[in-house]
């Protein structure tokens, strides 16, 4: 669905890509992971054709992103935290807009709303909307006219977790239908709950890239189990026979309450690579 | 034209819910209405405060709704939505247009009724020229400005000099001198001679440079910024 071959852009004198390189296969949700600053941002302007590059190529819808038509990015669904909603229209007003400019009929705008737990505000001026609706507003006039591959660009950021939690089931409902999700976050849960592959991005240089456990796994260095048992007693044991022969003999005696691996989370992976945290900003 | 009708029908809309641009478009015709039917003075012209008051709306109304409405999309970063559904920047730019210019034009309609009936089509005539080159002014300041204050600061001492110019060069006869270069001044010239009779040359010419300088303006403006 998107290549994204040794892609370089600056602004100035300052490099903001430096050979970024990357597939992304038809129905994942792919994730982008740094901090701000990071390239985010100029990556999705570029893989949707917004922004151009000094050297590499983007392949996006089958085709390279400079000789996307106009037919070509009806397939294509951006909500990027920038833009903005017409503030005195309702809701329904709002995607009246985009239904007619994607000749979509209007019926299908009550349907998207209800997808997005918009129904009872539908006829709410945008302008008293909270930010977690105005977000799902968004949302809507992206999935509105059903696109093939959608870029989110940091959907949840500064959300409640209730709310977060409402756009992350939205999200996944969507890729059951086959789309594509290019993500773009800072929040190492999110990329991990959602995502297919992460890649995480540094100072435009992507450092590291694969499905999230297995970077997980990866450097996992420490390699040792967490017991908790059920005198109150937390317990680490490194991996080897001896460890399994005493995690063996604590089960049988009904002594473990609870049990976990020790690999590290995105963010410690991302702080071990780069020496910054994901969300040193927030 | 399906993206130029969609962008209409939603300033359409926006219209009754504008309440900035509403006052604009309707601020002139309803003072019309009113001075014209209570101030009779003896040896008043006919139609003064029509002919007055047009002028001035002219200067004012489009400039102001045109860049009002294009500087609150990129502010707002509604524009840049648009865009990327495809709506090309011309399609934006006429939509926009041809709804500002319908509207100004139903305000000159409700202007006219002071008018007698033979002056009215010259009269709609002059107004609807006038309207499209105050549009591609304030187009050309919509496309200039970041935002709605820069817009502001930019209409404001155009949006005066054009309304209030001709009104004023009734007083001063240097403001006239300076005036006559100015479009507006021109369509009150021919406002006042309510015909295509002779003498007009000079008024059509300078209109047509005024067109030709703002025309110019906006494709270098356009150029230049793009809708982004």
């Amino acid at each position: 669905m998107i290549q994204c071959k040794n892609v370089y852009k600056s602004f100035a004198d300052k490099t903001v890509l430096s050979g970024v390189n990357f597939d992304i296969p038809s129905g994942e949700i792919f994730g982008l992971l740094g901090p701000s600053g990071a390239g985010k941002t100029t990556l999705i302007k570029i893989l949707t054709g917004q922004l151009s590059f000094e050297a590499g190529s983007v392949i996006t819808l089958g085709k390279k992103v400079e000789r996307l038509t106009g037919e070509d990015k009806k397939n294509i669904g951006i909500m990027m935290d920038e833009f903005g909603v017409y503030e005195r229209f309702s809701c329904v007003e709002n995607l009246q807009i985009f239904a007619d400019i994607y000749g979509i009929p209007h019926s299908k705008i009550k349907q998207t709303l209800e997808m997005v737990g918009l129904q009872d505000a539908m006829r709410m001026p945008a302008m008293n909307l909270s930010k977690g609706m105005r977000t799902r507003l968004q949302l809507a006039r992206v999935f509105l006219h059903s696109p093939k591959l959608i870029f989110l660009d940091e959907p949840t950021s500064g959300l409640d977790p209730q709310t977060m939690k409402s756009i992350h089931r939205i999200i996944l409902e969507k890729k059951r239908t086959g789309i594509t999700i290019f993500l773009t976050t800072h929040n190492m849960e999110e990329a991990a709950a959602l995502c297919d592959t992460v890649a995480l991005l540094n100072e435009g240089v992507i450092v590291e890239m694969g499905a999230p456990q297995e970077i997980c796994r990866k450097y996992n260095h420490q390699k040792k189990i967490k017991l908790h048992l059920s005198s109150g007693e937390d317990l680490e044991l490194k991996h080897g026979k001896e460890s399994a022969t005493e995690i063996s003999r604590l089960f049988e005696a009904g002594n473990i309450e609870t049990i976990h691996s020790s690999e590290p989370n995105l963010e410690t992976v991302f702080l071990e690579l780069t020496g910054r945290k994901l969300q040193e900003d927030v | 034209m399906r993206n130029i009708s969609v962008i209409i029908k939603k300033q359409i809309k926006d219209t009754i819910k504008n309440r900035v641009v509403l006052i604009q478009f309707i601020l002139f015709p309803v003072m019309t209405l009113i001075m014209e039917n209570a101030i009779k003075l003896d040896g008043m012209p006919d139609a003064f405060f029509t002919k007055l008051f047009s002028v001035m709306y002219m200067g004012m109304a489009p400039l102001t709704a045109m860049a009002a409405i294009i500087s609150e999309e990129k502010e707002k970063n509604t524009l840049r939505v648009l865009m990327m559904a495809n709506v090309a920047p011309w399609e934006y730019l006429a939509g926009v247009g041809i709804y500002v210019w319908t509207i100004c034009m139903a305000g000159a309609g409700v202007m006219a009724t002071g008018l007698e009936k033979e002056n009215i089509l010259f009269y709609l005539l002059i107004m609807g020229l006038g309207f499209v080159i105050s549009i591609v002014l304030g187009g050309c300041i919509g496309i200039f400005a970041k935002n709605q204050m820069v817009s502001t600061s930019l209409v404001m001492p155009a949006m005066v000099i054009l309304s209030f110019g001709p009104m004023l060069a009734l007083f001063n006869s240097t403001i006239e001198k300076v005036a006559k270069f100015l479009y507006t001044q021109q369509m009150s010239v021919l406002l006042n001679k309510m015909s295509f009779d002779k003498g007009i040359g000079e008024s059509i010419i300078i209109i047509v440079i005024n067109a030709a300088v703002f025309i110019m303006l906006f494709f270098i403006a356009f150029r230049k910024k793009g809708l982004e």
